[in-house]
């Protein structure tokens, strides 16, 4: 049995999934892992569908796509639509409700989050939603060591944004505790 | 931080291409930024100025490999980076650089086309443009890198090559390789090879000839050098009509190349002395095959690879090879079929050679579909 987890990060272009997509990765290789961290968007900057993907494994990873996703975080009604259907069965979905309504029936564990609403509301603005987003995975998962990925978080953003990013990152990760004990 | 310190990282495909120019000795960058090469721009416009480099945006591609060919005669290690519309800009200038033997680097980073095409998108449409791009009688050296990591090490063969065999060198990559993040080893410096090109000794007068490879003096280095696309004799003197002097250079600019064929040649191999069905692949395509040929053979179908890492020269020898020993010979593309015209021609129809192609999207041609395309070939019987 290898241990490889595939995660796909949806939402739309502007949310930030893209680099919740490369620290995950970033704190999977500084725990000794192999991973790849894929990405799409389309051409405009903001507001097309945007994804990324990350797999972290033990073994060699050859395909760098994810096919099938042991953990899908949705942050847009479309990234559910577009993309639950790739979710394992018995998988984990991590939705963010302030953009998310309807959530479909699926076999997949449902974990609801208002990384948006809470990001604007404790941190003044939305955009922190994606980090809030990756707390609560940690939390969830404990898939990477806590302490390593406030460390990637500091050495990936610029000084002047990393304590807000860390805070996002630590609220995130209160959520899940508090919701999901 | 002069070169990046051995170790471990996670980096962008484009981010360690631009690390490999850096540990090759490249000081000099000229670009147009263009999805999906612009962080090779972005990357060289940090790196370069703290290392008493130049990295420079020019006003668009064409002035781009112009500025690194000029600055190659003044002596730096220099590179262009560029996806499909610069890079059909660029075509005039490889050819002039091939014919005034000025070794460069440009990377292409493959886009979906033609023209504007899908932007963000991955495709390999530009892998014949890479080698015929280029009017009049033209040999093109092209590596195709399918890692992060060798998005580092063939930057630092590209250099190697073009220092070498004096004349331009392409790194035709892809937006999947150079977008994506892997963990990449820098090894320490002293450890990487490092080829530099051969300058003349004082007094010398020949930079364009008498040797297969000639030296190549620096402008300010207190030679006489005359530099030109047209037609010239040892020396650099214009023959614009004369057919000896024509021929006599054309051939020797083919031949160093062609006549390096299996030494330039670099390959991955897998299983190819014992197989029904073989796989030739390169660049992101590739990424697909392990896991398929693992899962052919845990069906019973013996199944064996080569993955191309320089598609240009072409490794004639090595596909016939394979050739000999497969049946059938799957070409898997992310185009309307290119390399696979090539397969056919090594192979001398010893084996069958299948296309799977695929365009638009930016989607990969996946595991499963080229294992449906390896079961399927391995039954019929044809």
């Amino acid at each position: 049995m290898t241990d490889k987890i595939e995660i796909r990060i949806s939402g739309l272009g502007g949310q930030g999934v893209v680099l919740a997509g490369q620290v995950l990765g970033k704190a999977a290789v500084c725990s000794g892992k192999n991973a790849v961290q894929t990405q799409s968007y389309g051409a405009e900057a903001r507001g097309s569908a945007a994804k990324s993907e990350v797999i972290i494994s033990d073994d060699k990873i050859g395909f760098p796509m994810v096919r099938k996703c042991d953990i899908l975080i949705a942050m847009s009604q479309e990234a559910v639509e577009k993309n639950v259907k790739d979710l394992k069965e018995g998988g984990l979905f991590l939705i963010d409700t302030t953009t998310v309504k309807n959530v479909p029936k699926t076999k997949a564990r449902i974990f609801k989050i208002p990384a948006t609403e809470t990001s604007t509301k404790v941190l003044g603005e939305k955009l922190y939603a994606n980090m809030i987003m990756l707390g609560a995975l940690v939390k969830i998962t404990g898939m990477v060591n806590e302490e390593s990925m406030e460390k990637v978080i500091s050495n990936t953003f610029p000084e002047k944004f990393v304590s807000i990013n860390i805070e996002a990152y630590k609220k995130g990760k209160e959520l899940a505790r508090i919701l999901f004990p | 931080m002069r070169i990046a310190q051995p170790n471990t990282y996670f980096w962008q495909g484009n981010e360690a291409c631009v690390e490999g120019a850096i540990a090759s000795g490249c000081r000099f960058f000229a670009g147009y930024p263009i999805t999906p090469a612009s962080e090779i721009s972005e990357h060289m416009a940090k790196r370069l100025p703290r290392i008493s480099g130049i990295a420079i945006q020019m006003e668009d591609e064409l002035a781009s490999i112009g500025a690194i060919i000029g600055a190659s005669w003044a002596g730096a290690k220099a590179m262009t980076a560029t996806s499909g519309p610069g890079f059909s800009l660029m075509q005039e200038f490889i050819g002039y650089a091939f014919m005034t033997e000025t070794p460069c680097v440009i990377v292409n980073v493959q886009r979906t086309g033609p023209s504007t095409g899908q932007a963000t998108k991955c495709g390999q449409g530009d892998v014949m443009q890479s080698r015929w791009g280029t009017h009049g009688d033209y040999s093109a050296i092209v590596l195709s890198p399918n890692s992060v990591q060798e998005m580092f090490t063939l930057t630092v063969r590209a250099f190697n090559l073009a220092e070498k065999y004096r004349t331009p060198v392409i790194l035709l990559s892809d937006e999947t390789i150079t977008h994506m993040r892997e963990q990449i080893t820098v090894p320490p410096l002293d450890t990487v090879k490092i080829i530099n090109r051969k300058k003349p000794r004082a007094g010398e007068t020949a930079f364009f000839g008498l040797e297969v490879i000639p030296p190549m003096p620096a402008v300010d280095e207190g030679f006489n050098v005359a530099v030109t696309g047209s037609t010239h004799d040892e020396y650099g003197i214009r023959f614009t009509a004369d057919p000896v002097v024509h021929k006599k250079l054309v051939e020797r600019l083919n031949n160093k190349i062609r006549n390096h064929t299996e030494e330039i040649s670099d390959f991955e191999h897998y299983n190819i002395e014992n197989c029904q069905i073989g796989i030739i692949s390169y660049g992101c395509t590739s990424r697909a095959v392990h896991e398929a040929v693992e899962k052919a053979e845990a069906k019973g179908v013996k199944t064996g690879y080569i993955r191309l890492k320089t598609i240009w020269p072409f490794p004639e020898k090595t596909v016939r090879k394979l050739a000999e020993k497969a049946d059938k010979i799957i070409v898997p593309e992310l185009n309307l079929g290119q390399i696979c015209y090539e397969v056919e021609r090594a192979s001398k129809g010893l084996a069958k050679i299948i296309p799977l192609n695929k365009i638009g999207g930016g989607e990969l041609i996946t595991p499963e579909e080229l294992l449906a395309k390896i079961l399927k070939e391995a039954e019929k019987n044809d």
